[in-house]
């Protein structure tokens, strides 16, 4: 049963921290701080579904999120829906367009599908970026009224701060459940040697192309609620590439595989982006730090900071998965 | 149309270097566009510090790109050959984020040019540019040295040996990882004298690097692996695309194009339009 694993009830400590924090001091900035770690725990978790769970790298990750970014926000300042159902519309349609896509895609086997991914990525921002209805490349702007519904911005941004960090507690959720699932042991069959996947009789398309799709909803969502929160959207915010390969730094940085590593890198990393972006003398070198890092963590340590913990602290392999 | 033929060659060019380094050595090199983007560099620093003609410039640039491919092998790239291909895309991209980073922060995101024009060849109503002539031609000649290396020498000979079988190549007396660093240095080298040559034929920043990559793989990917010869053939293809779609729509649905092509060349020839259905 999944109520008797820790690490379920740590996903819930995690939350109540998220949500006690910045309402303790009622403090904005520490709020802002923290959805950027919670959004980057939501990729990361569901990007270790694909990397991690089923061993095929996907470099365009962030498409999922740019387009329900999209579709969100077009849903709620076009169309006039209220915020939770744009964004779980936003997550639908995005699944859906994974699944098919995937369903093509994922015929091909590793680094071959990697590149498709970035192929996917290059294309829906240039298909974004030439489409009248969402704003070509300039994009689209939230009207003032569209945050009413939530009692105004200020609550409005308090609002979808809680509803990311839900997103992100299912994120969590999603990856243990699948993770001791018979679904989730074909997808470890397929990382170990696919072709003795198959004889054994996983439909390894289908199973690649479901979690796919599943590791495309709750990106979607939650870019459905960060850009509502920003108010705002192009395509060079929402796909960008660099974030799509930080998310990969951050998952081998945790450790691929596991559910707290894949978020105890999002949230060290996220940390240390953040402080060396506003530092004066080392924001132009963050990508040499992010890149020497994770050049470090794949020669020396390719488990990641919890194969660490598991080689000094073999007993906490049954507490943290 | 005919200025796509002649950018299509150095495209080809881009694409050998990554075509040679994933056949020989299963690695899918993604420093790649950093290197060409090192390379545009390195020709707009050489040329402003000495006003010699770019084309006698390349060769130093290729010198240089040899050896940084040697350094970068012995880096990043020889302790993850034989681990699983995850981790050879990661400390390949791990190199990349370095090299933009500094780049970065050496030379910003904005565009420097090279300030150089041939006089063009006017024939009918049509004018071609002489930098496209002269880069297409360049191109060419490497292509066709790196063919004769490949196919004639001593060297060429070991690197196609390592890339048939690794172990067998060792009983016979060759030192592997000697031969994958040259292999290496060579597919840097190509990247780098690429990016030198487009660097006299459009302006370019630090990531420009990023776009010429992507072309490459999609190159590479119609070509099939390992094919320097049917790279240049594919690059000439995709510049030739490129040039006849280019009067009919907007530049910027270029993209979107060649990325539909090469995601369903990827799936329906996964051997490439050239590559040969053999195991």
């Amino acid at each position: 049963m999944i109520f008797k694993r820790p690490s379920f009830w740590l996903t819930f400590l995690l939350a109540a921290v998220f949500v006690y924090l910045p309402l303790r001091a009622n403090d904005a900035a520490l709020r802002e701080d923290l959805i950027l770690v919670a959004v980057a725990i939501i990729l990361v978790s569901n990007l270790n579904l694909m990397i991690g769970y089923t061993g095929y790298v996907n470099f365009g990750h962030i498409v999922f999120y740019g387009l329900g970014g999209y579709v969100g926000l077009y849903l709620v300042s076009v169309r006039g829906w209220h915020l939770p159902s744009a964004a779980v519309a936003a997550g639908i349609f995005v699944s859906i367009c994974a699944l098919l896509f995937g369903l093509g895609v994922l015929r091909l086997r590793g680094a071959y599908f990697a590149l498709a991914t970035v192929g996917i990525l290059v294309a829906v921002h240039a298909f974004v970026s030439n489409f009248d209805p969402w704003g070509r490349s300039t994009g689209m702007y939230l009207p003032f009224e569209a945050y009413e519904p939530l009692g105004g911005a200020m609550h409005a941004l308090w609002v979808t701060y809680y509803l990311v960090i839900a997103v992100m507690t299912l994120s969590m959720i999603l990856s243990l459940v699948i993770k001791r699932s018979k679904f989730g042991l074909g997808l470890f069959a397929i990382r170990e040697d696919e072709d003795a996947a198959v004889v054994l009789g996983i439909n390894a398309t289908v199973y690649k192309a479901i979690i796919y799709s599943v590791s495309a909803f709750l990106p979607a969502v939650a870019g459905a609620l960060m850009f509502y929160k920003n108010g705002m959207i192009d395509p060079s915010i929402a796909f960008e590439y660099m974030l799509s390969i930080e998310g990969i730094v951050m998952l081998m940085l945790g450790g691929q595989g596991t559910v707290i590593g894949a978020a105890m890198g999002a949230g060290l990393y996220e940390r240390l982006r953040s402080y060396l972006l506003t530092s004066p003398r080392l924001s132009n070198f963050h990508l040499v730090i992010a890149g020497g890092l994770l050049l470090v963590v794949v020669l020396f340590a390719s488990s990641g900071l919890i194969g660490w913990l598991y080689k000094f602290v073999p007993r906490s392999r049954e507490v943290i998965e | 149309m005919i200025d796509g033929l002649l950018v299509g060659a150095v495209y080809g060019l881009a694409a050998m270097g990554l075509s040679l380094i994933w056949g020989v050595m299963d690695v899918i090199n993604l420093t790649h566009g950093a290197m060409i983007a090192l390379g545009m560099f390195g020709m707009y620093l050489f040329f402003t510090a000495t006003a010699a003609n770019p084309y006698v410039l390349l060769l130093p640039i290729l010198a240089i790109g040899l050896l940084l491919g040697i350094l970068v092998y012995w880096m990043a790239v020889h302790w993850v050959l034989g681990r699983s291909q995850l981790m050879s895309l990661l400390s390949t991209f791990s190199v990349n984020m370095m090299v933009i980073g500094i780049g970065t922060a050496l030379w910003s995101t904005s565009p420097y040019n090279v300030n150089f024009t041939l006089k063009g060849i006017t024939v009918g109503a049509y004018t071609f540019t002489g930098n496209h002539i002269a880069a297409a031609c360049s191109a060419l000649i490497i292509a066709l040295l790196l063919e004769l290396f490949l196919y004639r020498t001593r060297m060429g000979r070991a690197i196609r040996a390592v890339a048939d079988n690794r172990e067998a190549a060792e009983l016979m007396g060759i030192s592997s990882t000697a031969v994958l660093a040259i292999a290496f240095g060579i597919g840097i080298a190509l990247a780098l004298g690429s990016g030198a040559l487009v660097s006299t034929l459009f302006p370019f920043t630090i990531l420009s690097g990023a776009i010429y990559q992507l072309k490459s793989f999609v190159v590479t990917v119609l070509a099939g692996l390992g094919k320097p010869l049917g790279a240049l053939a594919a690059g000439v293809l995709l510049g030739l695309l490129e040039g006849a779609v280019t009067p009919f729509i907007a530049v910027s649905w270029i993209p979107l194009i060649e990325f539909g092509l090469f995601v369903v060349v990827l799936i329906l020839f996964p051997r490439g339009i050239f590559g040969r259905a053999t195991a």
